[in-house]
């Protein structure tokens, strides 16, 4: 650990601090109807969109509305991207002519990117034509962010909203998002990427020779305009099977932490839309400062668990004297790493710009904690600030009840059908993530796909349901998928995305509904520093600790075992 | 704040509720009816299980043995400690109930039949709308309506007050309740409720918990604790494949010990003696709620309305002072105040007599007098003297436009001013001018003045912190009310209220997203208290009034509002500070727990171990002793409730969070570290 380290860090989250309020600002505005954005020709695009597909702007949804219009537009995608991957072979820009995707790797992919996860079970150089990454999979970038922010901006308008019969359009959301918030940004931000070194390009690879003599080649393609959005939209699906560690997605220094920034933008962004569009900001700085400080407690603990070295190697006199090194890119340094591991396992991104599977036992598991919590920690685009507000009720519902009320959220009672949507949100995580491991550990089918002996063998097991439940996409890697592994965790990732999706979408609805009692010096307080801290307990207590069982034999075995010098 | 008039605390443990206590808890152990309880029937159901796997280690003779009846007796215990929580709260009710049920006791009551005359039939026949005549020394057969007579009533049964009370036909005090006791005079009474649902049925009902219905709340609750037990059945049941992979087994034995830890049995085993707890202390304060669910609404009221009269200020009015007017002496008009004042029996012709005779000092009683009664009509009362000189003097007091209206005679430009002063300053200062005239002549001004009940503005000031707004109702005009409610703290005030403005008032709150509490006894309040949140219908008031509202004060006693308000209050931060603690429980269960399961696994996992337990037998025993002795621990808790303070919500917040939240979280670190101790030191394991 390094005093310049410590104070990249906060340099970095001061970054985050200051883009939150005029992100948030846009965000607000643009869940209003209002004209968020000053550039001429959007407001056409927007109502002709609206008029091409019959959408009515003027007509809102109900909640059913608004979950069937999202489900549907889910279902449609997952044709869509099904239909591309498993024809591209007959589709044009197919430069490095690539076959047919197999079935069940369309099926997960499909799936996989939909529902925001990008786990890829594929090297994206060795599988995908560009047309599947630009038309499949891009796309899904961009669709399945502004979704979830889109079902965000519903869920806030809930608590917003005084008895209200409707929380929004979804199609109008859809539209909006991505017209005036995510295309915009990733314009621009595609165009720095390119200014440091990504390619953006319809050439085939290039073969080269090396210095040996040797024939290398060279994976090119159409790589800013995705690493755009895979990295804004926290969708984490990379151009290569190397994701942000190779060098075309992530050349530099300067360009990892632009990107673990951009990783965080717009959860960051959305907790001060929250906060706008209920009329107190601070009640979104309260949440935001919930999950500020759950990431940086995240940071700190991965740079300083890999900043040490492996003991082993300590012993053996062979450590570089600079942490443990192994799986990561000298160009991003070790607070880099961290910064970057913390912000993609914290969200919903799961691009890796390091390989988790060569952390210290103890970093993996904070990276596996991470998702873990639910994906709360600024969270997914969208999905953040939802799954945060579904632990910002169960800690409303248990300690609001000591100041002598009911259990009141911004004004609106918590009452029993919010409760019961908010704990079947909270049991599916750790249905999918405990479940379906404990399955595949048993299972032969899936534990012949396991490549890792011991502990080590186990977190990969568990670290690959945790990541897919948790709409993440990070592998740990050491995993070959197989026909299980595609379908079980596709199943995961639904369960993860919609089992909360739909649930938080019923509470706006209801919670639409009430009538806001005015808040008085008995109300109780959410907008301040002990609201933050009792959420950040929640998360960790009802989140976390159920998976302690699974921890300990994964990760704080391995770290045990590595104490006493075995390795897996 | 509340302690005024708060009957001294019943002893939390009678002996005799503890043993009936014991007893029930086992006959509660009946799977129908702990369903009702979702966290515990489970424990229940995994009880069960482990002790079928008992039998079958019994007797296929395996090891460990000893360990396994250990945890099967504490895995029993902790449902049993749950029964016995709630049936040591329902037994205090229950005890309350018998001194009720004393004075149901069966009697004979006088039927008036439709020829006019009368039969002897047992209460319980009565049906409604028979009419019954009750005469001194009788009992009130079934609850009813006075429609003609006036009596003292004895209403001790049921308020424990053995001060009498008037009920009479008409007007606000027609209401009688069956098992009461008629000491003067005779009534007949048109019967309002059946047999065994009177007044007191109900009652008896509700202490004894018998009616008692979930509340909202509650049921949130439940769902919240229903929710985290199926999260770790899934934790706990993924167990047994983890360890399979890691080449281990876990007995069922010691998966059932974690599970049952891990779930909420603190707060699911105390639930229902909380609700239970939180009725029986507003009975015992002599308020009885018509449901739980009045309570917990007490908790959330935003807005209190409250009558200026009787709540605010004393009931009476007293004279403070004489303004003369146009030259006429202090001493003429005191005179003539007292004069007019000495047949005049109300509290507020005494205060002026009382004022007079201070100014005057003895005066002479009057010997041909001949007293005018205040009527609606001429809204003034005074005396006609018979002088020796044969004439008569005409003296009158009453409100100031109406003595106007009498005197006729215009006073003068300077008069009318004078008069006009000194009635807005009276009005001002939220007292109200009684002018006094005689011959036609206004000789001036009786200041009555509010008295605004001592502490009343402190009690107004606690309510503030505790974020509730308070409103004052009143008949008098906008400079009365506004000098009164400054004067007594209120936040808000309505004058000239006619009872169809309280009503629109709680609509108007109620839009706005408040909760409202009043309470009232007329038949003209009736309205208005179904539609508060919590309405409170005085003991005195009328059949109406009393089936309008959703709880009943037996002391009549409008200032109580606020007691219930913190009682409804305390029940809820009962229940919130037990959940908070039971799930803060968990951290330290796990340490206890996790490391004792996988150290045959991996024997390194040792380092878990923090509390440094003797063996992985005394800490899994140690967890669950932990587990069901906590349960016993807190039960007086359940039963108290938690201390309320008037501060504001993040104040209350602040501290229970210190108390429950950080103190859930170290307790059983220490608790099952000691119970560790003993357990090694006893060889238990």
């Amino acid at each position: 650990m390094t005093l310049a380290g410590w104070a990249e860090i906060a340099l970095f989250f001061v970054l985050v601090i200051v883009v939150t309020r005029p992100l948030g600002g846009l965000l607000a505005r643009l869940a209003d109807n209002a004209r968020p954005l000053r550039v001429p020709g959007l407001g056409a695009i927007e109502r002709g969109l609206c008029r091409a597909a019959g959408v009515d702007p003027a007509a809102e949804q109900g909640w059913v509305g608004y979950a069937a219009a999202m489900l549907a537009f889910k279902l449609a995608c997952f044709v869509a991207v099904y239909a591309i991957l498993r024809l591209q072979a007959d589709l044009p820009l197919n430069p490095d002519r690539h076959g047919a995707v197999p079935p069940d790797l369309a099926y997960n992919t499909a799936i996989s990117f939909l529902t925001s996860t990008n786990w890829q079970f594929y090297g994206g150089e060795t599988t995908m034509s560009y047309f599947s990454q630009m038309v499949a999979l891009a796309v899904q970038n961009f669709a399945s962010a502004a979704a979830a922010i889109a079902v965000a901006l519903a869920v806030v308008r809930g608590f917003a909203r005084r008895r209200a019969a409707t929380i929004g359009n979804f199609w109008i959301d859809l539209v909006r998002v991505t017209l005036y918030g995510l295309l915009p940004v990733c314009i621009v931000y595609a165009l720095f990427l390119v200014s440091q070194g990504v390619p953006q390009t319809l050439h085939g690879a290039v073969t080269a020779t090396t210095l040996e003599g040797a024939r290398q080649t060279i994976a090119l393609g159409p790589v800013a305009s995705q690493e755009a959005i895979k990295l804004l939209g926290t969708n984490g699906g990379g151009f290569f099977n190397a994701n942000s560690a190779h060098p075309f997605e992530n050349p530099t220094a300067l360009t990892n932490i632009v990107e673990a920034f951009s990783i965080l933008v717009f959860g960051a962004g959305l907790t001060n839309a929250f906060g706008r569009m209920v009329g107190d900001e601070r009640q979104g700085w309260a949440v935001f400062a919930a999950m500020g400080v759950m990431f940086l407690i995240g940071v700190g603990a991965i740079y300083a668990i890999e900043s040490g070295a492996n003991p082993i190697l300590a012993g053996l006199h062979v450590a570089p004297g600079m942490g443990n090194m192994e799986g990561k890119e000298i160009r991003f340094g070790m607070a880099g790493t961290a910064i970057f591991s913390t912000a993609t396992t914290g969200t919903s991104c799961g691009a890796v710009d390091a390989m988790f599977e060569s952390f210290l036992p103890l970093g993996g598991m904070v990276a596996m904690a991470n998702m873990m919590l639910g994906e709360v920690i600024f969270g997914g685009a969208g999905s953040g600030l939802y799954g945060f507000l579904l632990f910002a009720i169960v800690a409303v519902f248990v300690a609001g009840l000591m100041v002598g009320r009911t259990p009141e959220y911004l004004g609106k009672k918590i009452e029993a059908r919010e409760v019961k949507m908010t704990m079947l949100a909270i049991l599916s995580l750790p249905l999918v993530m405990l479940g379906f491991t404990a399955l595949a550990v048993v299972l032969p089918v899936a534990r012949s796909a396991i490549s890792a002996a011991g502990p080590h063998g186990f977190s990969e097991a568990l670290y690959a349901y945790v990541s897919a439940a948790a709409n993440n996409g990070s592998a740990f890697a050491g995993l070959s998928g197989n026909g299980f592994w595609d379908i079980t965790m596709a199943i995961g990732m639904m369960i993860g995305r919609f089992f909360v999706m739909v649930p938080a979408l019923a509470i706006a609805g209801s919670l639409a509904a009430k009538t806001p009692a005015p808040a008085s010096g008995g109300t109780f307080p959410t907008s301040g520093a002990l609201f933050a801290g009792l959420v950040v307990g929640v998360v960790l207590i009802v989140g976390g600790l159920v998976f302690f069982p699974a921890l300990a034999l994964g990760p704080i075995a391995e770290h045990f075992a590595m104490l006493a010098g075995t390795t897996y | 704040m509340m302690h005024d008039h708060r009957p001294a605390p019943a002893r939390l443990f009678d002996s005799s509720i503890l043993r009936e206590a014991a007893r029930l808890s086992l006959r509660k152990l009946d799977p129908r009816r702990l369903w009702h309880n979702p966290v515990m029937f489970t424990v229940e159901v995994v009880a069960a299980l482990t002790t079928i796997l008992l039998v079958r280690d019994i007797a296929a003779g395996n090891p460990g043995i000893r360990f396994a009846i250990q945890i099967n007796l504490w895995l029993w215990f902790t449902v049993l400690f749950a029964n016995f929580a709630e049936a040591v709260a329902e037994g205090r009710g229950r005890a309350q109930a018998a001194t009720l049920r004393r004075a149901r006791s069966e009697t004979m009551a006088r039927r008036v039949t439709p020829g006019g005359g009368e039969e002897v039939v047992a209460a319980g026949s009565l049906a409604v709308d028979d009419l019954v005549r009750v005469d001194a020394g009788e009992i009130i057969p079934s609850d009813g309506e006075v429609v003609e007579g006036v009596a003292s009533v004895n209403e001790a049964a049921i308020t424990g007050e053995s001060a009498p009370v008037i009920r009479e036909a008409g007007g606000d005090r027609s209401a009688v309740t069956g098992g009461t006791q008629v000491l003067s005079d005779a009534i007949l009474v048109r019967i309002t409720a059946a047999r065994g649902n009177t007044f007191l049925d109900r009652m008896i009902a509700l202490v004894e918990g018998a009616a008692r219905q979930k509340t909202p709340n509650e049921i949130a609750l439940g769902i919240l604790l229903a929710g985290m037990t199926l999260i770790f059945v899934i934790a706990v049941a993924t167990i047994p494949a983890f360890a399979a992979y890691a080449g281990g087994r876990e007995p069922v034995l010691v998966l059932v010990a974690l599970f049952v830890c891990l779930i909420p049995t603190t707060i699911g085993a105390l639930l229902s003696a909380i609700g239970i707890a939180g009725m029986d202390r507003l009975v015992r304060f002599n308020v009885l709620a018509m449901s739980g669910r009045a309570v917990e609404a007490a908790g959330d009221v935003d807005t209190l309305l409250l009558d200026k009269t009787g709540t605010i200020t004393l009931g009476n009015r007293e004279a403070a002072a004489f303004h003369p007017i146009g030259g006429v002496r202090e001493q003429r008009l005191a005179e003539a105040a007292l004069l007019a004042s000495l047949a005049d029996e109300t509290p507020e012709g005494r205060s002026i007599v009382t004022l007079a005779q201070q100014r005057l000092g003895a005066v002479a009683a009057a010997a041909d007098a001949r007293f005018v009664a205040f009527t609606a009509q001429t809204r003034m009362s005074g005396v006609d003297l018979a002088q020796p000189d044969g004439g008569v003097r005409r003296i009158r007091k009453g409100a100031v436009d109406a003595v106007l209206a009498h005197v006729h005679a215009a006073p003068s430009d300077a008069g009318a001013r004078a008069l006009r002063e000194i009635t807005e300053r009276v009005a001002r200062e939220g007292a109200t001018p009684l002018a006094v005239a005689e011959a036609g002549r206004l000789l001036g001004i009786v200041e009555l003045r509010d008295i605004v009940k001592p502490g009343i503005r402190e009690r107004f000031g606690a309510l503030r912190r505790m974020g509730i707004r308070t409103v004052m109702v009143t008949g008098d005009n906008p400079l009365t009310a506004a000098a009164i409610a400054a004067e007594a703290g209120v936040d808000d005030f309505v004058a000239q209220a006619r009872p169809e403005d309280k009503l629109a008032l709680i609509c108007r709150e109620q839009a706005e997203g408040r909760l409202v509490a009043m309470c009232g006894d007329g038949t003209n309040d009736a309205p208005a208290l179904a539609q508060a949140d919590v309405g409170v219908a005085m003991n005195t008031g009328t059949m109406a009034a009393r089936e309008a509202g959703n709880m009943v004060d037996l002391d009549s006693d409008p200032t109580k509002l606020i007691e219930i308000v913190a009682i409804g209050k305390q029940l809820l931060m009962t229940r919130g500070a037990l959940t908070t603690f039971s799930i803060a429980n968990d951290v330290a269960k796990y340490f206890a727990i996790i490391p004792a399961m996988f150290i045959a696994i991996d024997p390194q996992l040792r380092a878990l171990n923090v509390m440094h337990l003797a063996t992985p037998d005394s800490a899994i025993l140690s967890a669950i002793i932990f587990n069901a002795l906590v349960i016993v621990a807190l039960i007086p808790l359940a039963l108290r409730g938690v201390a309320y303070r008037a501060v504001g919500a993040a104040a209350l917040l602040r501290r229970n969070l210190l108390v429950y939240g950080l103190g859930g979280l170290a307790a059983p670190f220490v608790g099952i570290k000691l119970i560790d101790l003993l357990v090694t030191a006893i060889g238990l394991a």
